[in-house]
């Protein structure tokens, strides 16, 4: 079956990226697609470059992108959630005048239509929020 | 984008306690926007966004009512409020934005199941 994943909780305050994760790692063992996570609300927080746990924690971040490099799976965050909350590509830092950027590849910024189409390409798609 | 699918919005936050509102019907609107037959479920504290005379929350906080007013424009016209909702918030229908439809609580799992897609903020 074709999954979908749609993240609304923010790393560290939230318990929902790390179901989110569990739950990736295991329907994709079980032999299922994750196609995609994209990351709305709160959840926008998981892309961020300059996440910094302490050693001994999880760097969800990079939980992320493991996902990505290991499984192809896409990491779309929503541009104006993200911007809203201080987070951006360094395309987007430049167009708004802003001295720094936190977000990079393999996550994408990108707009609602690309949770719309997830959710129609997928057979289904969880919310963690 | 397929104009076949329906989708259904559910929102179960009230106005101000988050972004959670305004971002779940940002949501709605983009979908209608893309040409997808949307209707709105509001349940539990969802149900304070649809207040006529809610006020527009602290200094510099964004007013929700007028992103209310203007799911018309975007043909979002299927409002829907399950009567158990009101009665827990004592609410009269009379106090919501006109064009709320009432629905009956036992219809939501067939509502829910007659959407192609539906999403929960």
């Amino acid at each position: 079956m074709d999954y979908g994943l749609l993240v609304m909780g923010a790393p560290y305050t939230s318990a929902a990226p790390h179901s989110a994760l569990r739950f990736a790692n295991t329907l994709i063992s079980k032999g299922h697609r994750l196609t995609g996570v994209f990351f709305y609300q709160d959840g926008v927080h998981n892309a961020s470059l300059l996440m910094t746990p302490p050693q001994d924690e999880l760097n969800l971040r990079d939980a992320w992108i493991a996902l990505h490099q290991e499984h192809g799976v896409a990491l779309d965050v929503c541009i104006a959630a993200a911007l809203r909350r201080g987070l951006m590509s360094e395309a987007e830092a430049k167009r708004h005048g802003q001295a720094h950027f936190n977000v990079a590849e393999p996550f994408e910024l990108t707009g609602l239509g690309q949770l719309l189409t997830l959710q129609q390409r997928c057979d289904r798609l969880v919310t963690f929020a | 984008m397929s104009s076949a699918s329906n989708r259904l919005v559910i929102i179960r936050h009230a106005p101000f306690s988050s972004n959670a509102l305004r971002e779940g019907l940002d949501v709605a609107l983009v979908a209608a926007a893309f040409g997808e037959a949307v209707s709105l479920l509001f349940l539990g504290q969802g149900v304070l966004a649809l207040m006529k005379e809610q006020g527009v929350g602290a200094p510099g906080q964004k007013a929700t009512l007028p992103t209310i007013d203007m799911l018309a424009m975007y043909d979002i016209d299927q409002l829907l409020v399950p009567q158990q909702a009101l009665e827990t918030l004592n609410v009269n229908v009379e106090q919501l934005v006109d064009g709320v439809t009432v629905i009956a609580d036992h219809t939501l799992p067939e509502l829910i199941s007659r959407h192609s897609h539906v999403l929960n903020f």
